[in-house]
Parts: structure tokens; sequence; C-alpha cells
């Protein structure tokens, strides 16, 4: 006959008797899944390639990316191209994870309810974007979305832009003294494009694109910041002169 | 008085302080408004335990009369908030389901935006209603299957009032626009902070009544119970390092960017699946079914190793939210491995919650609470082969970013937490006020019946319209063109949406009759004749 002792069951009776042995084992247990599958991801080259183009958001951009997260537009839009046939042709390019390295948090989202916005940027005048989110249904008369006539009204905070830009280089996002001395007048710059502030914005940011978004003269506005957000996303790669093997290892 | 009680009362004198300078300096209104709300809180709170301490004269002893004398008090209080949220989180679902089908309901003013609502939704039926019920049912099944009272005299308290306030602060402040943007993880930095505080807490009063337990053997369900509140702690430190923007301010980033913040989320999203409303409520089974069949646990074998693979595998599943994105495909096709062979651990715990039933499955017909807790199952097991299948990249290329996926979850939510959930508060409520039975086992059916045919209405409409708008957004016309525009992928939804808010509007109704036959359990009920032996000692 078998000794009792040795069987599985009776050993593991170490953990059904001891509170501090059983916490132990779990916590054993459950960290293997998570070390194996994150922690490569912060060392292994291939995650993210590099890609020209690439830069951290002007400040009014960034203004709107929080309007985007404090609205909890994430809940219903994705910005994630799949690499399948018909999102590429739905809406360009399939995303890389280069166009989301300085997303502090990301928002890939995970419903469609409206479509994906990664590569939204241009695809509509500012126009059709004050009108749509203004009311949505006053341009797309099936659509579900809520409206957003409250932005057009509120005019932007700017004031304390320097100390977000200043949290997101602790994290990780390289902004220089210079773009984060001069927030303020970089968000004031890229709203009105005849500014005497307009060539150094131009200069710290370029290829970022200056106009009065909303289309009103005054204050900067909600609306401005969510629309330049809009307007620039996924347009940074420039996908004539992407070359899809130079990262290829 | 105590040093719990002395140290508690001067720790919230200085929050209070405290909170009141970050209320005059705060850069926010949101912020100011919270920080007003923590002062008047631990304001609040001083009072309570100085009455306490004045009113309660000797401390309650941890036996009487040789038997355990159990602290019920912080279980009636969650019993109470997870009725209260369960209310107020289907109530919410339902507004904003029928947002979705009439985009009118909206008012495009800022606090009543689907946007925000949604946030109130998930988290005011996952946090509020389901974290109160796992608070509830594990304080009271690790003081009855340990036989001690519940480690601590505030801390239980501190642990049920300052759960309900870190819910509060979440649910206003989504409400105010105050978000980290990441899906249930929304809640910002100061009420993450206060979280962790709690939690801690929780732990340690669940640890501390384990370790002095009169049963040489840790019951099954506390096992479950303990790996809940363990890896919660884990995942809920893991995805939100974040660095605030100004200490007397609401908006922080998050530390973690891009891909990595990606597979942080995933991990912590969809393990906030597999340890709150799975392993806690496998806890809430493994305690219930048993006691309420008047059967042993099918399986003791089965349960450990059920128990080990399950918690072993779910943490590997997160990347499976993620297929065909930016996340490298090492890390895919891990997560849609370790989904598949999920599907076992997860079936052994079906069978052997369904298998407890040997032997007394006649009472089905007669107990419609057991019936719910057995229903509740059997969703699980469900839901537990659509996940694994769901997972699977070809399978996923269709189900992904639609309402598939919404289904998906609500036959896990509804059907099995919520079931489980309901059949576990008709079984405690009696029992801890002492009653002899429920109100009224006749608006249990009632209640069954409504809420069954609701989730049937939810998730098959669901099915219907995710699988459609999957397959309309890849269909193409024979001269090889996209066939449908997604605006008209969208209105396509439009009658599916209606029965899915008329089915979320029967589970309410079902919600609303159990909350008055509980309220009358509790007020009219008849109380439990207890043998003169336990009220009388014998000298």
């Amino acid at each position: 006959m078998r000794n009792p002792n040795m069987s599985f069951w009776t050993r593991h009776q170490v953990f059904e008797k001891n509170s501090m042995i059983l916490i132990v084992g779990i916590l054993a247990v459950i960290a293997i899944g998570g070390l194996v599958e994150i922690t490569p991801l912060f060392y292994l080259k291939s995650t993210i390639e590099a890609v020209d183009g690439i830069r951290p958001y002007t400040p009014l951009e960034l203004a709107g990316r929080n309007i985007y997260l404090r609205e909890g537009c994430y809940l219903c839009h994705s910005q994630m191209i799949r690499p399948l046939r018909d999102e590429v042709e739905r809406y360009g390019h399939f995303s890389l994870a280069a166009e989301s390295m300085y997303d502090h948090p990301f928002q890939w989202g995970s419903k469609r309810t409206g479509p994906d916005l990664a590569r939204v940027g241009a695809k509509y005048s500012d126009d059709w974007h004050v009108t749509h989110l203004t009311n949505p249904r006053a341009i797309v008369p099936q659509s579900v979305m809520p409206g957003y006539s409250f932005l057009a009204t509120t005019e932007l905070d700017p004031e304390t832009l320097p100390d977000h830009l200043r949290t997101l280089r602790i994290v990780g996002v390289p902004y220089t003294d210079d773009q984060i001395a001069n927030a303020v007048a970089d968000l004031k710059a890229q709203v009105d494009p005849d500014s005497p502030g307009a060539d150094a914005f131009a200069k710290r940011y370029p290829k970022a694109v200056a106009r009065n978004f909303d289309g009103k003269p005054g204050a900067p506005t909600e609306l401005d910041a969510l629309i330049a957000y809009l307007q620039m996303l996924g347009t940074l790669v420039d996908f004539k002169l992407y070359n899809e093997k130079a990262n290829l290892r | 008085m105590t040093i719990g009680e002395s140290g508690l009362t001067l720790i919230f004198v200085a929050t209070a302080f405290l909170c009141m300078i970050a209320t005059a300096k705060a850069v926010d209104m949101p912020f100011a408004f919270h920080a007003a709300l923590a002062a008047a809180a631990s304001i609040a709170s001083v009072f309570v335990i100085l009455n306490r301490y004045y009113e309660r004269g000797a401390l309650p002893l941890p036996e009487i009369n040789g038997r355990p004398n159990y602290n019920l008090g912080p279980i009636k209080f969650a019993s109470f908030m997870a009725m209260f949220w369960g209310i107020a989180g289907f109530t919410v679902g339902l507004l904003i389901a029928c947002q979705l089908a009439w985009p009118a309901l909206n008012f495009d003013l800022p606090w009543t935006s689907f946007g925000r609502l949604r946030p109130l939704h998930t988290s005011a039926v996952i946090f509020a209603f389901g974290g109160n019920v796992l608070l509830g049912t594990s304080f009271y099944v690790v003081q009855k299957t340990s036989r001690v009272r519940l480690a601590g005299d505030l801390a239980p308290w501190f642990v049920v009032v300052g759960y309900n306030f870190f819910i509060l602060l979440a649910g206003t402040g989504y409400l105010l626009g105050v978000t980290q943007a990441k899906e249930y993880a929304e809640p910002e930095w100061y009420t993450d902070l206060w979280l962790t505080i709690v939690w801690v807490t929780y732990l340690m009063v669940f640890l501390m009544t384990l370790v002095k337990r009169k049963e040489p053997h840790i019951f099954v369900a506390n096992w479950f119970y303990l790996a809940f509140i363990v890896t919660i702690a884990v995942l809920h430190l893991g995805n939100n390092p974040a660095v605030p923007v100004s200490i007397f301010g609401s908006k922080s980033y998050i530390v973690w960017g891009g891909v990595q913040d990606a597979m942080f989320q995933w991990w912590y999203g969809h393990n906030a699946v597999g340890f709150f409303l799975t392993a806690g409520f496998l806890a809430i089974m493994y305690y219930f079914i048993p006691k309420r069949a008047e059967r042993p646990i099918y399986s003791y074998r089965l349960s450990i190793i059920h128990f080990w693979a399950l918690i072993f595998l779910y943490i590997w599943a997160g990347p499976h939210h993620l297929h065909y994105t930016a996340l490298p495909d090492w890390a895919q096709t891990l997560g849609m491995t370790f989904s598949i062979m999920l599907w076992m651990p997860s079936w052994g715990g079906m069978i052997n919650g369904l298998m407890t039933l040997s032997g007394a499955w006649d009472k089905l017909r007669t107990d419609p609470v057991l019936r719910m807790l057995v229903v509740s199952v059997a969703f699980y097991g469900m839901s537990t082969f659509e996940g694994p299948m769901m997972a699977i990249k070809v399978v996923n290329s269709l189900s992904h970013y639609t309402d598939w996926t919404i289904g998906h979850v609500h036959s896990g939510a509804l059907g099995w937490v919520g079931f489980v959930s309901f059949g576990a508060l008709y079984c405690m409520v009696p029992w801890i006020w002492d009653r002899k039975g429920l109100y009224s086992l006749k608006l249990v059916n009632w209640h069954f019946w409504i809420a069954t045919i609701g989730i049937v209405l939810y998730i098959s409409a669901m099915w219907v319209s995710g699988i459609l708008q999957g397959l309309m957004w890849r269909a193409y016309t024979p001269l090889g063109f996209l066939e449908y525009s997604f605006i008209e992928t969208v209105e396509a939804m439009h009658p599916f949406y209606i029965i899915r808010a008329a089915g979320g509007g029967l589970f309410l109704m079902g919600a609303l009759i159990m909350a008055f036959n509980l309220w009358m359990t509790v007020r009219a009920g008849e109380a439990e004749v207890h043998s003169p032996a336990a009220l009388q000692p014998a000298e």
C-alpha cells in the first residue's frame, strides 16, 4: 500500500492549514503570467519600431486630448486600425506602435459604437467638425453620438499647461525646456497663425498645423483644442516615405 | 479608549485638517469638491467614533457561552449598500442603453452624456454592487467557516464605510469629468490612493481572521476570497501608478504609455474579470450552494486543482483584448493560448458547483433561491465557454469592437455575477437579521423569471447585433468595394438596442422586487426562534 503521507492531496494540506503559506503560494502563481508578458515589452527593441515624424503633442493638441479623455470618447471610438483588409481600406494604414508611444494613457479603445479615429486627422474640414461636435445629427442624421455644444462656449485655461508638459516629461515624453517654458504662448500661437509667436511655434513643433480651428475670433475654446487634436490624429507618419522593411530584424 | 479608537480619531482629525487645506488650495473645482467631501467625512467619522465610545460600554466579547460572537454590523451595512448600488447601477445602465437607441436622451449636457455615464454604470455594478456583495459575504463566510469573530474592532467598519466612500468619490468624479480614461480603472490618483488604504485594511482583517481561526483547515471559499483580495491589490498597484500634475488638482498622467500601457491595462482589465468577478464570486458559490442545498461540495480534489489552475491561467489571458493591435504578436499568441486553456478550470468550477446538487436536484422545484444560484453557475459555464472562443484570433477579428463583446460581458455579469449575488443575499439577509426566512418566496420566483427573460433578451440582441455589425464591416460588393458605410452599420443596430434596453428594464424590475422583498424581510419578517439552550446557559 502507498504511504498516505506521500500523496499529493496530503501534501497540499500545507496550504490549507497555513494562511501565510497560502498567500505566498497565491502571489507566486499569479506573478508568473504578468512577468512573462509585461517585462519583455520594456526591453525588446522590436516592440516599438523607430518611425520618422513622431513628435509629442503641441500644448493645444494636448489640451484637446485631455478633453477627449474627460468626455470618455474612448468608450465608443477606437484608435487602433488592425491589419485586416476591410479596416485598412476603410480607415487607412494599420496603426503602428510608435504612433501611440507618447500617449499617457493609450487610447486604443475596445468598442466601435462610432468609427475608428486613429487616422481621422485631415479627413474632414474644421467646419465639418464644428457642426458635427455641436450637433452630430445636423450632419449625419442616423448618428447616435451625444452633442457637445458646450465645448464651443467653454474657454480654455492655458495657465497650468507648463505643469502638464513637465509632468509628461517625468513619465517619459521628451518635451524640451523651451517647449515647457513657452507652452502658453504656443497654445495661443497655434490658433492664430498670423500672430508673432507663430514662427517660434512652428520651429518648436515642425509640421504642426496652426489655424483657427473653431473658426471664431477670440480666446481659444475647448472646441479649438479638441478639433486640433482630432485633425492631427494619424497624420504624423508620412506613409509615402515609410519603409515597413526598415525595422525587420 | 482602545488604541484603535484613539489612533483613528487622531488620524481623522489630521485628515480633516489636511483636506480643508486642500479644499482651499485646490486648482480645479472637482478636486475642491472631493477634498471638502473628504473633510466632512473625516469630521463625521470623528463624531461617530467618539459617540460610539461613550455609548458602547464594554467592548463586544469574542465569544458568548462558548459560541463565537459574530460581528454582523459591517455585513448588514455592506448588504444594504449592495442593494442600493445595484439598483443605481442597473438604472444608469438602462439609461445609457436608451441613449444608444434614442440619442436625444444625452440632453447634450456634460454630466448626462454617454461618455461620462458609461463609467458610472460599469463602476456602479462591478465595484459598488459586486464589491459590496463581496465585502459582505467574505466577512460572513470567513467568520462562519473559521468559527471566530472578525478580527479588529473598528477595522471592519473602516473597510465597508471607506470602500463606499471610494465609490462616492469615483462616481461623482465621473460625472464631473474626473477620469484616468482607462477602462474599469477610471478613478483618479487620489481616489486610487484611498482605495489602496482601504484594500490593505481589508486584506489585514480577512487574513487576521483566518490566522485566529478555530478550524484546522481553511475552507475552500476562503482560498478564493484570499486570491481575489491579494490579486486585486497587485493589479490595482500595477495598472495605476500616475504622476499628478499638481497635488492640489485632480489631473494626473499615468506612468505607462502606448503599448506598455495597453498591456498593463488589459492585464488589469481582464483580471478584474478573473479575480473580482470570478474568483470572488466562486467563493460565494462554494459557500452558499452547499449551504442552501444542504449537500457537501461535490469534489474537494477538483476544487484544489480548479483553484490553482484558475488563478495561474487567468493572469495570462489579458492580451486577447489586444488581438491584431500594435501589441507584439508573441504576446497576443500567449494571451490566446492561455485563454483557451482557461476553459478547463472554469468548467471545473462549474462542474463542482452543479454536481453539489447531486441528490438534491428536487429542491430546484421548491426553492427559487437555490434555482437562482444554480442558474448562475450555468451562466458561468456558458460565458466561460464563449470567452475562450472569442479569444481565438480569427473569431476575435469578427467579434472585437462590436456588441458581441457587450453581450458576452452581460451574460457573465447579469447571469453569473448578478444571479449568484442575488442568491447569496436572499440566503444571507434572513441569517444576519435573525429572521426565520424570506418575506416571500413567491416574489423570489417572480424576480427569477423576470430577470431571466431580461437576460435572454439582452444577450440574444447583442449576439445578433454584434455578429451583424462585424459582418457588415467586412462585407464587399462583387466589384470589390466595401459594401456598407460605417453609419449604415450604426443604423442597423437600432432595433437591437431597443430590445437590449427592454431586457435591461426587466432585469432592473427584478432587482426592485428583490429590494422590496428584502426590506420586508428585515422590517416585518418573523424572528428566528432560538432553542432555549442557546439563550440560557446551563449553570
